[in-house]
């Protein structure tokens, strides 16, 4: 009886102390550096979840790399959602503050992104809930930058920055292409 | 045991095994030894209190040290509050709370103000010495931010409402200076929270 309390009590003791190190280091982690998380939707077809719901894709974010909010036109970000705080969305950075852009269907024909704002849209437009319905979302919202695609393993690649030729800003885009490469 | 591991160490000592059982050899072997181990624990222990404290200010609440005279009367410039974290991850945020936010152009700022209107409410746009009151609707998942110094605030009448992801935390104590320390007072300008 005595040795059961005293294994007992020794295992409930290791446990709080690995508990203790494990959860704070995991939620910093994920907070910090990087986060895992499951594409849903056809929004961002055919860069993620090309076959749609049968096998939706599974996403590295790289936290770290945003953490002075520094996003390049074309990567794919984690947006927290301005309509509603709980949800995330994983949109194209179409332009960051300071560019014109033509909207599609938005209430203004052409928009200059605000300091401090991006412009963002889903590759597969029309089946997007993006800019283009509630306009430029703050910087103080991205979540993560999207850097590999991790699963199924068939897919597994690095995410390369692109914008697409027809939804790229219509000023100073020759200027901002040598800023893309630092 | 030692020698020989000292001898292993140390394979291309030339100059016979009476260096090789030197004792100042082995002995410089275990004090290298213990210098790596207390290293490695000193990491993992500063790994794991950083974690920890990351957790508490993330999750629990922060001290936050106020400049500014758009919340004066109720905080003044460099007053020290305590700022829970809580509340916002579990969407307890509610008319009348002063809360931090980031500040919607430039997220590397922070502000101080108090929520007057939720998702779907009405609030005044207009200043309190307009003759026209104006009148709006807070969209979905936004809020409505002013400072309590109505005359010398740039917030929600300025740059409309913002998002409920860009609030950080709700500020519940103040902490300095020591003769207002407590609970914050209640907005100067109640008639405005419709």
């Amino acid at each position: 009886m005595m040795a059961q309390t005293g294994f007992g009590r020794r295992y409930f003791k290791a446990f709080v102390s690995g508990f203790f190190v494990a959860v704070p280091v995991t939620v910093t982690v994920l907070d910090r550096l990087a986060y895992v998380a499951r594409v849903e939707g056809a929004s961002m077809q055919p860069s993620l979840n090309p076959d749609g719901e049968s096998s939706p894709d599974v996403v590295l974010l790289n936290r770290w790399s945003v953490r002075n909010y520094q996003v390049h036109r074309g990567d794919i970000v984690s947006v927290l959602s301005p309509k509603d705080p709980q949800q995330k969305i994983i949109k194209r950075v179409i332009g960051i503050e300071g560019d014109f852009i033509k909207t599609l269907g938005y209430k203004n024909r052409y928009v200059r992104v605000p300091d401090g704002h991006l412009w963002i849209e889903g590759d597969h437009h029309g089946h997007s809930f993006d800019s283009n319905t509630f306009g430029p979302v703050s910087l103080g919202l991205v979540h993560g930058r999207a850097s590999h695609i991790i699963w199924p393993p068939s897919r597994w690649q690095r995410i390369e920055p692109s914008v697409p030729l027809e939804r790229r800003p219509l000023l100073n885009w020759d200027g901002a292409t040598e800023d893309g490469d630092d | 045991m030692d020698t020989s591991k000292v001898c292993q160490l140390t394979p291309w000592d030339t100059r016979g095994y009476s260096t090789a059982l030197n004792p100042r050899f082995v002995k410089t072997g275990r004090m290298f030894r213990g210098f790596f181990v207390k290293t490695i624990s000193f990491v993992g222990y500063t790994v794991q209190y950083g974690c920890i404290a990351h957790c508490a200010f993330e999750y629990i609440g922060e001290f936050v040290s106020c400049s500014g005279p758009s919340m004066e009367p109720t905080i003044t410039n460099h007053d020290v509050v305590f700022s829970k974290r809580v509340s916002r991850h579990l969407c307890r945020i509610q008319k009348g709370h002063i809360v931090i936010a980031k500040s919607p152009f430039d997220p590397k700022m922070n502000i101080c103000k108090r929520v007057m209107g939720l998702e779907g409410d009405k609030v005044c746009t207009s200043g309190p010495s307009d003759v026209f009151k104006t009148h709006t609707y807070v969209p979905r998942g936004h809020v409505w931010l002013e400072g309590d110094n109505l005359r010398n605030s740039t917030d929600s009448r300025s740059y409309g409402p913002i998002p409920y992801a860009l609030i950080r935390g709700r500020v519940c104590l103040k902490m300095w200076p020591p003769h207002s320390f407590g609970v914050l007072a209640e907005s100067p300008n109640d008639g405005r929270i419709l």
